[in-house]
C-alpha cells in the first residue's frame, strides 16, 4: 500500500525540500502519524493541539476535501494521492461554539 | 512615495518583507500588507485626494505599490447613485447603489483588484500572470494583461456563462476549463502556484490583490461627502470584498478623514452556496464548506478563503448575513433594473434580494443610510434570465394598433383578476 503525499512549499524544510513523499497508511490520520515518524515536526505544523487539522490548512484525498469525506478517519485506497494545501484555497473546519 | 511596511500574518502576527507570498510560514495564516498610517496622516489631506484623477489611484498611499501603477489607469470611481425608486420598494428612505457594473475595463469590481495585482506583478518582475476564477476575475486579468503586454493563463470551471468565457478569450489569454467547481480549480491553482513562477493574482499575489477592494469603501465614503453609511450590503464569494470595504472605512478613520466607523457590514450569499451566512446563522465559529449549486456562479465558492474573516467582520460590526434562492436572485435583478435602470448580474441580484430580507427582518431600519454593493454587469449572465422573446409583427400601423389593443386588454384583465 503506497500513497503519494504532496507537501506544500512552507513545509518542505521538514522534508528535505521534497515536494512529494511516499508513505503507506490505511487512513488519513494514520498517514499524518507516519509523516511525523519520517519527518519529525511535520504533524504539529498540520494539526493543532487537539489533533485536528489546523484552521488554515486543507487536506485533500484524490482532489476531495476530507471534510466532505470522513475527516482524519477517511480510508485511503492503494495508489491514492494526499494533498496538504494552505487554506488560501479557502475554508477552515467546522466547530460548534 | 510608498508607505507600505512589510507583510504581517493576520493570525499570529509574524512579519516578513514585501514579497510575492500569501501565507505565513509559521502558521499558514494569510499575510496582509502593513502601512505607516502616521506618516500618511502627516503627509496627505483628503482635500488633496479630491483634486486627483477619478480612479482608484487617487488613494495611492493606501495601496501596496512601491512605484507608479502600470495598469488600470481608468479603473474605479464608479457611480454611487441615490436609489429612490428601489428604496421605496424596499422600504428604505436613503438608499444608494455603488455601481461596479460599469468599472473600466471589464465591468466588474475585479478590475480594481487586478489593477493592483498586475501593477505589483510588474514591480516583482513577474512576466506571466494567472488566476483561478468564476469569470469576472478572468475577464479583468485577461484585459489588463493584454493592455500591459503580459501573457495570461486563466483557470475556470468548465460550466461558466458564455459571455464570461468569450470575454476572457477575446484578449488572447489562454483559458483552461476544468471539470469541477471553482473550489476544485482553486485547489489546483494553489498546488501549482509556485511551480511555474507565475504571478497567480489570487494566490501568491493575494495580499496585494485583495487591497484593491478597499477602494470600494474609500469611494463610498468620499462620494457620500466624507461620511460613512449606516449599513453596507455586500455579496460574499470568498468573503474578501466585505472585509476589505470595512478595512477601508477603518483606515479612513485612522487618517482622521472621517470621525468614526460604525458601519454595520451585511453579507449576501446564494442559498445554493451559503457557507458564510449559514455559519453566522448557526452560530459556528468556523466555516463549513459546501458544494455550490446556484445560478449565481460568480459567487459560487463553497470553500471561501476569507470566510472566517468575513464572519468576524460581520459579527464585530453588528451586521448580519442572509442568503437568497435562485428565484429571489432573478427577482432582485429585475427589481433593480425596473426601478433604477441598472442591469446587474446574479451577484447583484443576490445583494438586492438579501437587502430586502434584512429590511423585512428589521435588521436594517427604514431611516438608515444604506449602500448596496453592485459588483457586476447583467450582460455577462443573461442565461440567468428566463425571458419570453418580444412579439414580432409586420411593420404596419394596423398590426401595431391590434397588438397594443390586445396587450392593453390583457393588462386590464390582469388588473381585474
Amino acid at each position: 500500500m503506497s500513497t503519494l503525499v504532496r507537501i506544500p512549499q512552507p513545509l518542505r524544510k521538514l522534508t528535505q525540500n521534497r515536494a512529494e513523499v511516499e508513505i503507506s497508511a490505511r487512513t488519513v490520520g494514520e498517514a499524518l502519524n507516519q509523516l511525523e515518524q519520517e519527518y519529525p515536526g511535520l504533524r504539529d505544523r498540520i494539526c493543532d493541539e487537539s489533533g485536528e487539522v489546523r484552521q488554515f490548512i486543507n487536506v485533500f484525498l484524490d482532489g476531495e476535501d476530507i471534510r466532505f469525506l470522513q475527516g482524519l478517519g477517511t480510508p485511503i485506497a492503494d495508489g491514492s494521492e494526499l494533498s496538504i494545501i494552505p487554506a488560501i484555497a479557502g475554508g477552515s473546519q467546522e466547530r460548534e461554539r | 512615495m510608498s508607505y507600505t511596511d512589510g507583510l504581517r500574518c493576520r493570525l499570529c502576527g509574524t512579519r516578513q518583507p514585501i514579497a510575492p507570498a500569501a501565507i505565513c510560514e509559521a502558521c499558514f495564516g494569510p499575510l496582509e500588507v502593513q502601512y505607516r498610517y502616521e506618516e500618511i496622516r502627516r503627509d496627505v489631506r483628503r482635500e488633496e485626494v479630491e483634486r486627483r484623477p477619478r480612479n482608484i489611484w487617487r488613494y495611492a498611499e493606501l495601496l501596496p505599490l512601491e512605484h507608479a501603477p502600470s495598469t488600470g489607469e481608468h479603473t474605479g470611481f464608479t457611480p454611487l447613485r441615490r436609489a429612490r425608486r428601489l428604496g421605496e420598494k424596499l422600504g428604505l428612505r436613503e438608499l444608494y447603489i455603488k455601481n461596479d457594473g460599469v468599472v473600466f475595463p471589464t465591468l466588474s469590481f475585479k478590475d480594481r483588484v487586478v489593477a493592483v495585482a498586475l501593477s505589483k506583478a510588474i514591480e516583482f518582475d513577474m512576466n506571466t500572470v494567472a488566476c483561478a476564477s468564476t469569470g469576472n476575475l478572468a475577464n479583468a486579468v485577461a484585459a489588463q494583461a493584454a493592455a500591459a503586454g503580459l501573457p495570461a493563463y486563466l483557470f475556470i470551471p468548465d460550466d461558466l456563462e458564455h459571455a464570461k468565457v468569450i470575454a476572457s478569450q477575446i484578449y488572447g489569454a489562454r483559458v483552461i476549463g476544468f471539470k469541477g467547481n471553482y473550489d476544485d480549480v482553486n485547489r489546483l491553482c494553489t498546488e501549482v502556484a509556485d511551480r511555474f513562477g507565475w504571478a497567480m493574482v489570487n494566490v501568491n499575489l493575494r495580499p496585494f490583490y485583495a487591497e484593491g477592494s478597499k477602494t470600494v469603501g474609500f469611494e463610498i465614503v468620499e462620494q457620500l461627502g466624507w461620511r460613512t453609511p449606516d449599513v453596507v450590503v455586500v455579496p460574499m464569494a470568498g468573503g474578501s470584498l466585505l472585509t476589505k470595504i470595512h478595512k477601508g472605512f477603518e483606515e479612513l478613520t485612522k487618517l482622521g478623514w472621517i470621525d468614526r466607523n460604525e458601519v454595520r457590514m451585511c453579507g449576501a450569499q446564494a442559498t445554493g452556496c451559503n457557507p458564510i451566512s449559514a455559519a453566522l446563522k448557526n452560530g459556528l465559529e468556523r466555516i463549513k464548506p459546501v458544494k455550490p449549486d446556484t445560478i449565481a456562479k460568480s459567487i459560487a465558492i463553497g470553500n471561501p478563503a476569507d470566510g472566517f474573516f468575513a464572519l468576524q467582520t460581520i459579527r464585530s460590526t453588528g451586521g448580519w448575513a442572509e442568503d437568497a434562492s435562485d428565484r429571489e436572485i432573478v427577482d432582485g435583478i429585475r427589481l433593480l433594473a425596473e426601478t433604477e435602470g441598472v442591469f446587474t448580474e446574479t451577484a447583484g441580484g443576490t445583494t438586492v434580494a438579501v437587502a430586502r430580507k434584512l429590511v423585512e427582518q428589521g435588521r436594517i431600519r427604514s431611516d438608515e443610510v444604506t449602500v448596496l454593493a453592485i459588483t457586476g454587469n447583467g450582460l455577462k449572465t443573461i442565461e440567468a434570465i428566463d425571458q419570453e422573446p418580444p412579439p414580432s409583427i409586420p411593420a404596419r400601423i394596423r398590426d401595431l394598433e391590434k397588438l397594443l389593443e390586445t396587450q392593453s386588454m390583457k393588462r386590464q384583465e390582469a388588473i381585474i383578476l
